[in-house]
């Protein structure tokens, strides 16, 4: 009986830091949405989906986060827990279009 | 243009760095040049391979092969950085020794240790696919693709460029200390590739960060900047380290350290070091 209690409790601690999920789409060198709402406070999964036909590196100083995503790919990026705030990324390849911000609240 | 130099330039240097680091603690192995330029066609080659499969790289360990094969990439490098350390402790003294008395070359070892010459191509490998993507991108097509194929030549000469100064500025050290100073910039180097190597892994959710910031020397140097960036290559600076980010960097630089010390002395001393010769030895060298 008290494995069971200590399953059940695993089972409920694994579901309750599930992670929430979010897409990001990168089109025509822009982030889509520009700017994204997450909860602060738990970890998150960034889905970043390439459908150009270039290579984009998906980069933020603020997350401390560098990672290529391949033409027509995709990536998962694994940020968090957050402080609520404004955290800023960009495309590396082409950053004069490539700009967006997680807002963590 | 611009963009297009930075970004090419800042990969070049970190990669650059490495090599100039090796051409240093290499000096007076003959041929050297060669195998150092052997070591980066390999990883110019391994560059576009990488680049050839991100996407399957990227997919595999459910989404986080990128950060795994990073930190792969870098914890093989620190392997090969230390165990070098430490046979250059053991054998560095007798090295310098020898191009004292010979002028500049080692007579007795024909070829630098194989460890260097991968690192050197897991260098050229790690920053070079990111480069080779960025190439791929302009070469696909574009407006302005002609500015930035100049724009990353350009990039690619300054980034050797300074890696260049650096060497010639590491020449300027007298020869009693040079292998010491180099050891230690190695110890350094391997120490930075671990601790980056445990935030490939935080971020693939292998490791805990213990700490997300540390601390934050970002008023002093930001990671952004190129100063810092170049810090980041060279000892694994980093304005806001995690917390297993610096335990790994400690755990590194103290193991290497320590086998330094311990397998350094392991040998019976030489002559030189006052054990056996006679006091007043002719042969003690300064």
């Amino acid at each position: 009986m008290r494995l069971f209690a200590f399953l059940a409790a695993l089972a409920f601690a694994g579901a309750a830091t599930a992670d929430a999920e979010f897409t990001l789409t990168i089109r025509d060198h822009k982030f889509e949405p520009a700017e994204l709402k997450v909860p602060a406070g738990q970890k998150i999964k960034l889905l970043v989906v390439n459908e150009d036909d270039s290579a984009e590196e998906f980069e933020s100083h603020e997350l401390n986060r560098e990672k290529i995503v391949a033409p027509k790919g995709r990536i998962t990026v694994i940020v968090g827990p957050l402080e609520p705030g404004r955290y800023p990324f960009f495309g590396e390849f082409h950053i004069e279009t490539a700009q967006g911000a997680l807002i963590a609240e | 243009m611009f963009a297009a130099l930075l970004l090419v330039f800042r990969e070049v240097l970190e990669a650059a760095l490495i090599v100039t680091i090796v051409l240093a603690v290499t000096r007076g192995v003959p041929g050297r040049g060669r195998w150092v330029l052997a070591g980066v066609a390999a990883g110019v080659v391994g560059a576009i391979t990488v680049a050839l499969f991100a996407d399957g790289i990227a997919n595999a360990m459910e989404g986080m092969g990128q950060e795994v094969f990073n930190a792969g990439v870098l914890l093989l490098a620190v392997a090969m950085l230390a165990w070098h350390a430490i046979w250059m402790s053991q054998h560095g003294r007798e090295l310098a020794a020898q191009m004292k008395a010979i002028g500049g070359a080692v007579a007795n070892h024909t070829r630098p240790p194989s460890v260097l010459i991968a690192v050197v191509a897991l260098a050229v490998l790690r920053e070079g696919s990111e480069v080779v993507l960025f190439m791929y991108g302009l070469s696909a097509g574009g407006t302005s693709s002609g500015a930035q194929a100049i724009g990353s030549a350009l990039g690619l000469v300054a980034g050797v460029a300074v890696g260049a100064l650096l060497y010639f500025g590491l020449l300027r050290i007298p020869m009693r200390h040079f292998f010491t100073v180099t050891n230690w910039m190695v110890v350094f180097l391997a120490a930075g590739m671990a601790g980056q190597a445990a935030n490939y892994l935080v971020q693939a959710d292998y490791l805990p960060a213990l700490k997300q910031k540390m601390w934050d020397t970002s008023w002093l140097l930001t990671n952004q900047s190129d100063v810092g960036n170049a810090m980041r290559a060279l000892v694994g600076y980093d304005a806001q380290p995690t917390g297993i980010q610096v335990a790994f960097w400690i755990g590194t630089a103290v193991l290497i350290a320590l086998g330094m010390k311990s397998l350094g002395r392991a040998k019976p001393a030489p002559a030189s070091r006052g054990g056996v010769a006679p006091e007043g030895s002719p042969v003690a060298p300064t």
